[in-house]
């Protein structure tokens, strides 16, 4: 699936990478679907949508990971592109509930009708279509954060400045899609969805490819971050990280790097939230809380800023815990996520996968000194941060 | 304070009257006017002799007669007259059969207890078949609001008489002409004679007075220029003569371009109140983040501990000393400003010392420690909100013009400018500021100077910490005391920090003022909502425009 140009410029650790996740997407639908409920090796229903989900979150996280890990700039408000694509494939699956819905209104989602509207806002338009909700999904984050990027890294604004806008940002979308006259559903958002193409949106089957379908936005998302980091561009991106006006005294104009490269991660997190809705069945106001956005923030932080697999496991591994938890000691689980944002950024500033790393690297200069030596070397060129 | 609560009882009043006078808001009238005329009750027994017969003749002549009764009851002025009439009005004045003599019965059982309407002294109990009931019908029931409102115009207490005008003025009770103008001929007080000019002319404008006294009415009322005025002139312009109805317009239009006045200064007024709240809730923010360069996001947490220690303070007062419950704010001040601080004192040495000069890294280990810290107020006291209640000299309201401010809203205001001043004069005129300043403008030189730089880091978090704590004690008057009291300030705290120009207090006072301000101003176009979001984007707007706020720090200082 992936380009030729690209799998011929990616490098032997990344490609395996992005193969590991295509195996992953169709390995768990077969063993949900082909292998019989008794077999060990069966995968219930559940936890499809669960791992899909997780595979959502790790999309977002990978999309934080190329704007923070390798640009420098900590966006406290991706968790809103993220459910502005959400938002994109809410309205689609809102629209194919056509006359099934409460009212039976052929043209309008109930929430219109209960709140005696008469035709649909022209901005429902078009969502009838998936193409179109999809593209949607990738077009308004993307602009939003056109916008925003233009502005902010334009006049300099950078560091908590940035940070804090961007939250601020989402906090006002947040407060914007409660009102009911926004034609968002209000704090109820968009739910109760029947189909997608036809096909009931709870169906197994449809699980199925939904995760399919995630695992391989999230091995195209990470051929693409890996493409991106590892091209010229990348290497300038790191050197805005590490030194912004040295390089913009070096005659690189820093703004439009970094423009390009929120945009780029702009439009992962809608694509993000565009497959995470149809799998949880729900969008709600909820999902621009400036929390969710910092949460994505920690699972990077957690697997390893600057590593791209790194946000990927994070991102599973943190909402592992969090399922977990939640159900067995749901009080324990706000003790456990704040003590984690504490002790990662003081015991573990590099992350799971970056300290792993950098152990391994350390041992295997100990240990073999001659043979590894250039294979040590290529792992510090992926392990810099 | 005596003005104060004039102006309380009286807006009490015009709460009670607005939504018309329906049948049953009219006996409520009744019984508060009743109320209101027994507060300022004189000489009582003195005038009991001269009352009987009169009470008495209440019975006599039929419907006729009880009115003719009730007017020359009504022209003594006496006030404890007012509730004979009332127990007339509810149908509890009966006539005893044995001697013709009028009294107050109350069911009791199959029996009827009787008292004396004019000295209040108990009759023994009356079988229901000794009693005659005087009747009342509508057009009584009217004679007696109009003589309940002459009463009250003579009470001796003005507060009184100025309630009753202001009933008067809504009422426009034609049969009270009369006894208004006398009431204004016998006023001593300036500001009851006002209100009562206003009552008269009201009447005369809903009467059927000559266009001449109409159009010296409408100039009357006029000069009241509020709501109530302008829907008084409202219906006088649809109704009569043509030159009253010009007069009236005119009175509109003018009164309208005045009232849209005063209804931006109340807007202004809301606003530097919630400008003043936003002020305490960044103003600890301007130390750590301002002065300091810490990114706290448990800023807002510290506000909600502040809040919290109120609420265990003023427990602990109704539990042990019920009687300083007054001062509960008191002394949960100075408790707030300790706790929150030591607090403050234990994150910079734990956590934040680790992190300085890796804003981003202090953002994250913050968020997290706001997590903590509300979790376990969560664990310790329940995630519901706690009742934290007002002391009384925080209660009531305050009325100027057509301005009405909350008192609670006007110590908020003053404890925020209280609270910048000291924090000013820390900054600049105690060497702990000085020392303060010093190491943020240059650290290492600094601590060649011989201060203890990691000392002052700590106090100087702590003092911003603590702050926030004194600002908890105040928001928990205005706000819900729940976990999340600090989530919902810490955006807006940032916001303004940056907005008024980092590192610089006036700034501070100034973002606030002007966001508190701007919010109030569009809410009545945009909503609360959508004015809200407004200014977010504003903000983000203008901060592309001035990266560095407001007041911008120049010099050194700022490229760190």
């Amino acid at each position: 699936m992936i380009g030729r140009p690209l799998s011929r410029r990616l490098d032997r650790a990344g490609s395996a990478i992005a193969l590991v996740l295509i195996a992953i997407g169709v390995l768990v639908p077969v063993l949900n679907l082909a292998v019989a409920p008794e077999s060990a090796f069966h995968v219930p229903t559940y936890a499809v949508a669960l791992i899909g989900k997780y595979l959502c979150y790790a999309l977002l996280a990978l999309s934080v990971d190329l704007i923070w890990g390798y640009c420098g700039i900590l966006s406290l408000g991706h968790g809103a592109f993220f459910a502005l694509g959400g938002y994109a494939m809410g309205m689609y699956l809102m629209r194919q509930i056509g006359t099934r819905g409460v009212y039976g209104n052929p043209l309008l989602p109930d929430f219109m009708v209960f709140l005696n509207w008469r035709e649909l806002p022209w901005y429902w338009h078009g969502f009838d279509q998936l193409w179109f909700a999809v593209t949607m999904a990738i077009l308004v984050p993307g602009a939003l954060a056109f916008l925003l990027g233009w502005f902010a890294f334009r006049s300099r604004v950078t560091g908590v400045y940035l940070s804090i806008i961007t939250q601020a940002m989402t906090f006002a979308l947040l407060l914007a899609f409660f009102r009911n006259d926004m034609g968002f559903g209000g704090n109820n958002g968009l739910t109760d969805f029947k189909d997608i193409l036809g096909f009931p949106v709870q169906a197994a089957e449809t699980r199925a490819v939904l995760f399919a379908a995630s695992a391989l936005a999230l091995a195209l998302g990470f051929a693409i971050c890996r493409f991106v980091v590892r091209s010229k561009l990348g290497k300038v991106l790191v050197a805005i990280r590490d030194a912004e006006s040295r390089t913009r005294f070096l005659g690189y104009r820093v703004e439009y790097y970094k423009l390009v490269v929120f945009v780029l991660s702009a439009c992962m997190a809608g694509v993000a939230g565009a497959l995470y809705v149809p799998q949880v069945g729900i969008i709600n106001p909820g999902e621009f809380d400036p929390a969710n956005s910092i949460e994505a923030v920690i699972w990077v932080a957690v697997g390893g800023r600057g590593t791209l697999i790194g946000a990927i496991i994070g991102a599973v591994l943190v909402n592992f815990a969090k399922t977990y938890f939640t159900a067995a000691l749901p009080d324990f689980w706000l003790f456990a996520l704040g003590g984690l944002f504490v002790a990662v950024t003081l015991m573990l500033p590099k992350g799971i996968v970056g300290t792993g790393l950098k152990t391994f690297q350390s041992w295997r200069s100990r240990h073999d000194d001659s043979a590894g030596a250039n294979q040590v070397k290529a792992v510090e060129a992926e392990a810099a941060e | 304070m005596a003005d104060g609560m004039v102006a309380v009882r009286h807006s009490v009043w015009l709460t009670m009257l607005k939504g018309g006078l329906a049948m049953p808001m009219r006996c409520l009238l009744l019984a508060l006017l009743v109320g209101v005329a027994a507060l300022g009750s004189g000489p009582r027994v003195a005038a009991a002799a001269d009352l009987e017969p009169m009470v008495n003749a209440l019975g006599q002549g039929g419907f006729a007669g009880a009115e003719t009764a009730i007017k020359a009851l009504a022209a003594t002025g006496d006030p404890s007259v007012a509730p004979i009439l009332d127990a007339l009005n509810k149908g509890n004045l009966f006539i005893r059969k044995a001697d013709g003599k009028a009294v107050i019965a109350m069911h009791n059982g199959s029996e009827l207890l009787l008292t004396d309407p004019v000295s209040g002294s108990e009759l023994g109990a009356e079988s229901a078949g000794a009693l005659d009931k005087i009747k009342v019908n509508n057009k009584l029931r009217r004679v007696i609001r109009a003589a309940m409102g002459t009463l009250t115009l003579r009470n001796a207490d003005p507060a009184a008489r100025l309630a009753a005008a202001g009933a008067l003025f809504k009422s426009r009770d034609t049969d009270a002409a009369e006894a208004v103008a006398a009431a204004i001929a016998a006023e001593t007080d300036n500001r009851v004679r006002r209100a009562l000019e206003q009552a008269y002319a009201a009447i005369v404008l809903t009467g059927d007075a000559g266009d001449d006294q109409k159009i010296a009415a409408v100039a009357v009322i006029k000069a009241r220029a509020d709501q109530d005025a302008l829907g008084l002139l409202n219906s006088a312009a649809q109704s009569t003569a043509p030159a009253v109805r010009d007069a009236a317009k005119a009175a509109i239009a003018e009164m309208e371009r005045s009232l849209v006045w005063w209804s931006v200064l109340q807007d202004c007024l809301y606003g530097i109140s919630l400008g003043s709240v936003l002020l305490l809730a960044a103003i600890g923010l301007a130390i750590t983040f301002g002065v300091m360069g810490v990114i706290n996001m448990a800023h807002g947490e510290m506000v909600m501990l502040g809040a919290y220690t109120t609420f265990v303070v003023q427990d602990l007062i109704r539990d042990f000393a019920p009687g300083l419950f007054d001062l509960s704010l008191l002394i949960a001040l100075p408790l707030a400003f300790a706790v929150t601080g030591l607090i403050g004192i234990a994150i910079e040495r734990g956590i934040i010392r680790f992190l300085y000069g890796r804003p981003l890294e202090t953002l994250l280990a913050t968020w997290g420690l706001s997590l903590l810290l509300q979790q376990a107020v969560r664990s310790i006291f329940g995630p519901t909100n706690r009742e934290v209640g007002n002391p009384s000299w925080m209660s009531g309201s305050i009325e100027l013009g057509h301005l009405t401010i909350t008192q609670g809203r006007l110590w908020i205001i003053i404890f925020g400018l209280l609270m910048l001043g000291a924090l000013m004069l820390i900054l600049h005129r105690t060497l702990l500021g000085l020392q303060m300043r010093a190491v943020t403008q240059n650290r290492s030189m600094a601590a060649s100077m011989g201060i203890r730089t990691p000392w002052i880091d700590a106090l100087t978090f702590g003092l911003g910490s603590g702050i926030a704590g004194l600002a908890g004690v105040a928001l928990s008057q205005i706000d819900n005391v729940s976990p999340n009291l600090g989530q919902g300030y810490i955006i807006d705290s940032f916001m303004i920090v940056i907005f008024g120009g980092v590192g610089n207090l006036w700034g501070t006072l100034v973002g606030a003022m002007t966001l508190g301000v701007v919010n109030k101003l569009l809410e009545p176009f945009a909503g609360a909502v959508l004015g809200k979001i407004l200014v977010l984007a504003f903000i983000i707007l203008f901060i592309q425009v001035r990266p560095r706020g407001l007041f911008a720090l120049r010099g050194r200082s700022v490229e760190q």
